[in-house]
């Protein structure tokens, strides 16, 4: 198949000689180091603050959980959280479902409208959010559809579907074709061909992508905002409606919670696809 | 070429190939075709729009009191995508730069904060930036300042807010293109006899414009778009597009000029992604996908 294609390419092939530009290695190192302490230093302060005894202001007022006790007796952020749980549940299993199916179509067979199609998930991919958001509350509205959980899943899943097929894609370009033939080769049918080589290989880029998607889902906020209805609220349009109006020290707590579980979803991510 | 395994006219093809065509028609095109034909109705209070046919909602735009919060909104974009450009080329520079065994490392620290929630990391800057937030009180401890500066509810705090959100889109690709380039290529520059910034003016910028055009689209449309960066840090004055197009349709409910102020981003986005390509062919590279 052609190289025009979704393919996540960060090969390197640079030797390992002297490099011609040389940069001064401190000034590097210190630009690294400064960066990384800008991008996490207000995580950093957030969760610090999580933990703060005093309401107002940012006085260290001593360790405290009063702010996650209070999270865990707010029944509407509770529905919400388990709204927005459910919502990224099953958004991340059917987007990932069709999105793989999509990927080894574009990886396996030759159809017309096949880089149309290429075309179309870029486009989509790269959309800006708020296209999207706008446009398919104008579809609901059009057939009628009923905002709520339903209008929140179908959104979800077309915004995750493009960001599946392409961690799919990825890992099927660098699958060896020798692998299937010699399979075949050795007299195994498509189906054990597929069970025993195939599914191996992409599996880790499978769960990757739903990981992925998961994420996506449980972060929207700009498309949730106009395809919500009242019967279903999630996790992040409680937030923002919160932080519109100003400090609330319970959003310290949620926060922190969110910040933990999806550090700990990215890093199982990385682990999953770095084993090649 | 030859393709090996399932052949090709496998009922499971058929079938993939409906679902995902369907799937794109239904939730991705068809949608935007309602959004060009609404920007061309007009307004109605009731049913949202109705006829004639206008290009009403387009040449309002140009009307001072919308074209004003276009401009600013377009200028904080601008901004941002300009100092994630600045800080982000000599930081992806120096990461493709660093021994092989750190750079997967540096990398995932980058991107971690992708998958954490954009809306969080955003009300954490609020803490940083309030009048009795951390910057004002170090500056005032170590004395340069003697009064609490207004840091919320600024262009400033909404660039940097964006910047901060948007800042890994901007390396990402760039450092796609730096791991691509070789540093032969440098060496023969070199040889040749160019000094070092005419081996970066000939040969690094032109083989990491792809990179650069890539990043500069994935953040400055999202930039335009990030409604809630502007409502939570730059109070009511400091509007993006994305503000906009929301208070149009969920406010103002007036949809044809939402619908035409999304119509411009898109059209900006397609315009990008005709650069993007443009530029990736003249150094003979014509995968979209480095971007990803």
């Amino acid at each position: 198949m052609s190289d025009s294609s979704l393919n996540g390419s960060t090969n390197n092939k640079s030797p390992k000689n002297k490099n011609p530009i040389r940069f001064g290695n401190i000034v590097a190192k210190g630009y690294l180091v400064l960066i990384y302490t800008l991008l996490y230093l207000p995580i950093i302060v957030l969760v610090v603050m999580s933990f703060n005894k005093s309401k107002i202001g940012y006085n260290w007022g001593g360790f405290s959980l009063k702010w996650y006790e209070s999270l865990f007796n707010n029944q509407a952020m509770l529905d919400a959280f388990w709204h927005s749980i459910v919502l990224g549940l099953v958004a991340a299993t059917v987007s990932t479902a069709i999105g793989t199916l999509t990927a080894l179509a574009l990886h396996r067979y030759d159809f017309r409208g096949k880089g149309l199609l290429n075309g179309l998930l870029f486009v989509l991919m790269m959309s800006p959010e708020i296209v999207l958001a706008i446009s398919l509350l104008a579809l609901f509205l059009l057939i009628g559809l009923q905002l709520g959980f339903v209008s929140l899943l179908l959104a979800h899943i077309t915004f995750c579907l493009p960001f599946v097929v392409i961690t799919v894609f990825a890992r099927l370009s660098s699958l060896d074709e020798r692998l299937m033939e010699a399979a075949r080769d050795l007299g195994a049918s498509e189906s054990i061909m597929v069970r025993t080589v195939l599914i191996p290989v992409i599996f880790p880029a499978v769960m990757a992508g739903w990981l992925l998607a998961f994420t996506l889902s449980l972060d929207d906020v700009v498309v949730s905002t106009f395809v919500t209805g009242p019967s279903y609220e999630i996790l992040p349009l409680r937030i923002y409606s919160m932080v519109r109006v100003g400090l609330k020290p319970e959003v310290n707590a949620i926060g922190t919670i969110l910040l933990v579980a999806s550090l700990i979803l990215a890093v199982i991510s990385q682990l999953l696809l770095r084993r090649r | 070429m030859a393709h090996t395994g399932i052949s090709n006219k496998s009922p499971f093809r058929t079938a993939t190939l409906w679902l995902i065509w369907g799937w794109l028609l239904i939730f991705a095109l068809l949608p935007n075709i309602l959004v060009i034909a609404v920007s061309f109705l007009t307004r109605d209070s009731t049913a949202f729009i109705s006829l004639p046919i206008s290009i009403d909602s387009y040449v309002r735009m140009i009307d001072p009191l919308y074209f004003d919060v276009f401009v600013h909104s377009l200028w904080m974009a601008g901004i941002t995508t300009i100092i994630c450009l600045l800080l982000g080329y000599p930081f992806a520079w120096f990461v493709s730069r660093m021994s092989k065994r750190w750079q997967p490392l540096l990398m995932l620290m980058l991107i971690l904060p992708f998958w954490t929630n954009s809306l969080v990391r955003t009300y954490a800057l609020k803490l940083l930036f309030a009048n009795n937030g951390l910057i004002n009180k170090s500056l005032l401890a170590i004395g340069i300042i003697d009064a609490p500066i207004d840091i919320l509810y600024t262009q400033g705090a909404v660039i940097a807010g964006l910047t901060y959100l948007l800042f890994p889109f901007m390396v990402l690709p760039l450092y796609a293109v730096f791991s691509d380039l070789r540093n032969d290529m440098l060496l023969a520059s070199q040889d040749l006899g160019a000094s070092k910034p005419q081996t970066f003016w000939h040969v690094v910028l032109p083989l990491t414009t792809p990179g650069i055009i890539s990043g500069v689209l994935l953040v400055l449309l999202p930039a335009m778009g990030m409604f809630y960066v502007a409502d939570i840090l730059g109070g009511s004055r400091n509007l993006l597009v994305g503000n906009i197009i929301k208070n149009q349709f969920l406010d103002a409910r007036d949809w044809p000029f939402g619908a035409a102020a999304s119509v411009l981003l898109t059209l900006a986005m397609a315009v990008l992604l005709l650069a993007y390509r443009a530029s990736s062919r003249r150094i003979g590279k014509t995968d979209f996908s480095e971007v990803a």
